[in-house]
């Protein structure tokens, strides 16, 4: 199953493998409102009006539950479909599309209702809603968490529990309020023909389609599904998902080979980066940013966000390691490991709001590593003008992109809104080194570091980024050397000595990998996270990482052929955590530790050995065995049980409910995104009341639904990549193959819409929306397809967004259309479900650009408050 | 100059001479499109693959798939890159994308000096790449000094910048990371963000 994602054309070379599977017998199957490349290889292409998809896992869920398709064993055993909610707890069934605790003064949800029955407020962040720390009442917290993006605090582990005992379970799934009785309710309404209504799905396609999956998840068969930014960039992308974990839960296909829910990538260490993070609200293994309210010390920072059961109990042994990591020998004991060193976060400091304090003249400076967001981040304009707005910006690519010369030629100058001569940023470009120029390791969309040598010295001023930061720091250290400020001792007492070689003094990047691996008190290298302790006699740049370095070889630079081992080929780099490549694969074997069937077997119980073995590492305690009942009392992975797979999870189930942890509900529930041509059909509710909007001028928001105005764009958007470019071009837009290869910004239609608004294949078409106009080639192509949803029919208008201004081919670029509407829980933008207008013809220029988007606005009415309330009028839930 | 160096090798010779089934001309080559095709200039071509100083072993640096890669240089100039058939991930195959590394990565339109852009200024100016370094540095320790909180304005302690930020690192390497998000925070500074949030 491909859903949110065109594999075969965005991540070709890994569909190889599907299609190998699919000459192996497997079915195919791809739901995506575009029919591509993957569509025409699949058994069945399902197209549906995108920004639905919720809609659609939803009908396949209350399909599976209506007719009792469970993997009954595998659901009652390893998932909390038993655990019974608390009574306060109240559904979109009963609010109209809200859950209990929405605030209409916080905009937000208080999540003290959804705990389950038995635990006291239960997650962590519940801990904080307690008033262990005075400032705030309960309600206060939990709004601010959602604010600070805290909700996210759990992305890699789930919220802490506490007394495990006290979890109250039905195993026989019949009461009223366990888990599994709630998600049948909830979703009793996604029926297949509010599928076809909602999603433009026919009730026999949707049909099809439940059966093939359902029929493929079994004992003896299971089901992928795999997505991309297809599913991420919504207001409501989490919940896409969540709502895909329950269904691969409920079908048994999580933890199993062949199973699972497999994110693909786009770029190629954007899983590292986000493992060792250039994310705010992360350190290095998915710890959590500090916050001043509950993290005034490491034992409060701890005792706040760790786990008393589960992996995540040792939270404490990876924070004071990677303290240690970063300030050496003065992280004591005594000084709290250096804990008050980390800088706090208090609110959303994403990407996106970093705009609007450059915008607001508070950010002031920037650094873009080979990122281009005049193109590649939604709304370019603001992009554009939070540059402008800088005293410094400092670019390293490889070329000239557009965010490095918008201050001479970006559109903005073509309109006449900037002139160069008004516009004070100071602008550094400094080229990068490629990746032929560099040592070091990417992270694959497999969690899997490969490493790559440098071949050659890079040319001219071009250096690496780890040359540039750390002589950048070196510079920074020796300039404050002898300071006796306090803000200056976290970077004097950095450790910050890598060493270095050649002309160009290169730091070592394998130096680097041996911080980030680990080292014990003797300076060797540790080989697993299990070694990390919480005294300071370990040092690991990043927990999950640990074992990278294992035995002082480079694992990741392991390159024993495939054809030299079997096929799960573990000697081939090196996957985190522990060298497994299939995570809780626990769960592929019963809860007597036997695999579920001979073709399947994966992981199993050795009972003669007493130990769990297989074809990959065992990602459970290796001689725990099935039948292990923890004492009562038991911390850490010691108080799960032999048959509790998920191990990073307090209670080692896997999650159909989230009772703590998300901004935006506890069960995925579909919600019409920001922009929509048509009204939610589910429930009063029309959008994501949690997601986040930005209320700036520069980011105006179009009516929606049955809103007045909201014909004026009519047309559905969505927007996507080729397979021979990459992102924001400047990877490709350079390269002439390539170039030649994808010559020019198109839009694509169907004949239908073409006939409608006039356009002629291979002509000129002008598409807008509320935030800019822009001019594309127009395809015509039955491959797009008008679906017909609630009364009407909706057309749908694609459009790649790898183009700009600069390089060997230009064009307008698609994020001039998008908005920053937000998911609250990641802060993704809503980029892949808009809506427009399209028109014949090519844009105008300069002023008059600007004047035919006004003249858009006017005739919708749109308003500084349009599409911003939360909680749509008509809706009745905000008073329970 | 004998008969055979001066007429023999034309193509045209030969491939009648294939088709005629005379002695002499590529065996099995009726159609003229095998040996009978070859010219002095094409015996002595090798591939790059085979003339290189050495292969590197590379991962490609496009999408998230990690297809493997083996570089090869001669004269420490990158001459060619191909998909590498070791790798259990990608077994030598690369997709348009990871097929043009190549001209990526030596590409002439590639910036390969500092350039620079003065308040108001309208145009590029040459810059050395030290001075850059340490105009850098100046800049963000000014920013920092003058955008320190110790304290929120709720009396929270932050200890932080909020005045400079940071975007990307998907397309870097775990070890870059590594060193932005160290530095960063020691810095204080908070807005560290890359594509993954995009
Ligand atoms: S060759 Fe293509 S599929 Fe493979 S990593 Fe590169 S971009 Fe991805």
């Amino acid at each position: 199953m491909v859903q949110g994602s065109n594999m075969a054309e965005c991540h070709p070379v890994g569909f190889q493998w599907v299609m190998a599977a699919k000459a192996r017998g497997a079915t195919l199957i791809h739901v995506d409102p575009r029919l591509t490349r993957t569509g025409a290889l699949a058994d069945l292409h399902v197209p549906l009006r995108a920004g639905t998809d919720i809609a659609l896992l939803g009908g396949l869920i209350n399909y599976v539950l209506c007719n009792g398709l469970e993997f009954r064993e595998y659901v009652v055993a390893y998932t909390n479909a038993a655990t019974i909610i608390g009574e306060q707890f109240r559904d979109t069934e009963d609010l109209d599309g809200l859950f209990s605790g929405w605030q209409d003064d916080k905009a937000g949800y208080a999540t003290d209702s959804w705990q389950y029955e038995g635990t006291s407020v239960a997650s962590s962040a519940g801990k904080r809603e307690r008033g262990t720390r005075a400032r705030h009442d309960g309600q206060g917290r939990s709004h601010e968490r959602q604010a600070t993006g805290r909700g996210h605090e759990h992305g890699s582990h789930g919220a802490a529990l506490s007394d495990l005992s006290n979890i109250r379970r039905d195993e026989t799934l019949r009461h009223p309020r366990c888990v599994f009785q709630l998600l049948k309710r909830h979703y009793s309404r996604y029926t297949p023909e509010m599928v076809a209504r909602v999603c433009g799905i026919p009730v026999d396609v949707f049909l099809q389609l439940a059966r093939m999956v359902t029929d493929n998840s079994t004992r003896d068969r299971t089901t992928a599904w795999a997505y991309a930014v297809g599913w991420t960039q919504h207001t409501v992308g989490v919940q896409y998902i969540r709502a895909a974990s329950v269904l691969q839960l409920l079908l048994g296909n999580i933890g199993r080979p062949g199973g699972g829910i497999l994110a693909l990538r786009g770029h190629a260490s954007i899983q590292g980066s986000t493992d060792i993070p250039t994310l705010y609200d992360l350190l290095p293994g998915y710890l959590p940013m500090p916050h001043p309210d509950a993290h005034g010390s490491l034992d409060e920072y701890v005792a706040d966000d760790s786990a008393d059961t589960g992996y995540w109990g040792n939270m404490r042994a990876y924070t004071v390691s990677l303290l240690k990591a970063y300030w050496g020998e003065a992280a004591t004991a005594d000084n709290d490991y250096c804990f008050d060193y980390l800088p706090r976060i208090t609110g959303d400091h994403s990407t996106y709001q970093t705009v609007k304090a450059q915008l607001d003249g508070s950010c002031k400076g920037y650094f873009l590593n080979g990122e281009n967001p005049a193109v590649g981040s939604a709304n370019a304009k603001a992009q554009r003008l939070g540059m402008a707005n800088l005293d410094w910006l400092v670019v390293r690519d490889f070329a000239l992109i557009e965010s490095a010369t918008w201050w001479r030629d970006g559109p903005e100058v073509e309109s006449g809104e900037l002139r160069p001569e008004t516009v004070g940023t100071e602008v550094f470009f400094l080229p990068a080194a490629a990746h032929t120029e560099k040592d070091g390791s990417f992270t694959n969309t497999q969690r899997m570091l490969q490493w790559h040598h440098a071949a050659v010295d890079p040319p001219g001023d071009a250096r690496s980024d780890l040359w540039f930061w750390f002589h950048l720091g070196r510079r920074i250290r020796a300039k404050l050397a002898g300071s006796t400020a306090e803000r200056d001792r976290p970077i004097l007492d950095l450790t910050w000595d890598y060493p270095t070689s050649g002309e160009h003094a290169e730091p070592s990047a394998e130096a680097v990998l041996r911080e980030i691996n680990g080292r014990a008190a003797d300076g060797t290298c540790l080989s697993s996270y299990q070694q990390l302790t919480d005294d300071g006699a370990t040092a690991c740049g990043c927990w999950i990482y640990c074992g990278a370095y294992a035995d002082g070889v480079n694992q990741a630079a392991r390159r024993k052929p495939h054809t030299e081992q079997n096929w799960v080929a573990p000697e081939w780099g090196w996957a985190w955590p522990a060298n497994r490549r299939l995570l809780y694969n626990r769960a592929s074997a019963d809860p007597e530790g036997r695999p579920w069937s001979e073709r399947k077997a994966y992981v199993w119980w050795d009972e003669g050995k007493g130990r769990w073995t297989g074809h990959d590492v065992p990602d459970f305690q290796p001689t725990k065995r099935p039948d292990h009942r923890p004492p009562p009392g038991a911390r850490r992975e010691d108080a799960l049980s032999g048959i509790d797979p998920f191990i990073m999870q307090a209670d080692g189930k896997g999650w159909l409910y989230v009772p703590a942890g998300l901004s935006d509900g506890p069960v995925p529930t579909h919600y019409e995104p920001q922009e929509s041509p048509v009204p939610n059909l589910l429930y009063g509710q029309q959008h994501n009341p949690a997601r986040q909007t930005s209320r700036r001028t520069v980011d105006p928001y179009q009516p929606s639904g049955d809103e007045p105005g909201s014909g004026v764009f009519p047309y559905a958007l969505t927007t996507y990549r080729l397979t021979e470019h990459h992102t924001a071009g400047g990877m490709s837009r350079w390269l002439p193959y390539l170039s030649e290869l994808q010559p020019e910004m198109f839009c694509e239609v169907s004949p239908e819409l073409a006939r409608e608004a006039g356009l002629e294949h291979l002509g000129w078409a002008t598409v807008v929306t509320a935030r800019e106009a822009i001019e594309a080639r127009v395809l015509v192509t039955d491959r797009m397809v008008p679906v017909r949803v609630h009364d009407r029919i909706v057309h749908q208008v694609g459009v790649p967004y790898h183009w700009g201004g600069n390089g060997l081919t230009t064009g307008d670029s698609a994020n001039e259309l998008t908005h920053l509407s937000l998911d609250p829980n990641v802060h993704i933008q809503e980029t892949k479900a808009l809506s427009c207008d399209v028109r014949p013809g090519r844009r105008p220029r300069g002023a008059d650009r600007i004047a035919l988007v006004e003249e858009y606005r006017r005739r919708a009415g749109i308003t500084a408050e349009t599409g911003t309330a939360p909680r749509t009028a008509a809706s009745p839930g905000g008073t329970a | 100059m004998g008969l055979r160096e001066t007429f023999l090798p034309w193509p045209v010779l030969r491939q009648a001479r294939a088709v005629a089934g005379l002695p002499g001309a590529g065996r099995g080559d009726r159609s003229g499109r095998g040996d009978s095709a070859r010219s002095r200039v094409t015996d002595r071509l090798q591939p790059r693959t085979s003339t290189a100083d050495r292969v590197v072993a590379s991962v490609c640096p496009y999408c998230a798939v990690g297809c493997g890669q083996l570089v090869y240089v001669k004269d420490e100039r990158v001459v060619q890159i191909e998909g590498d058939p070791a790798s259990p991930v990608s077994r030598g195959r690369l997709c348009p994308k990871g097929a043009a590394t190549k001209q990526l990565v030596t590409n002439p339109r590639r910036q390969t000096r500092v350039r620079y852009r003065r308040p108001y200024g309208t145009d590029w100016e040459d810059l050395d790449l030290d001075t850059a370094m340490d105009m850098i540095a100046d800049r963000v320790l000014a920013t920092r000094d003058a955008t320190w909180t110790d304290e929120d304005s709720q009396g929270r302690r932050v200890r932080r910048t909020m005045g400079f930020a940071a975007l990307g690192g998907a397309t870097l390497d775990n070890e870059e990371n590594y060193l932005i998000k160290k530095l960063g925070t020691a810095l204080g500074a908070v807005q560290i963000e890359n594509q993954a949030r995009i």
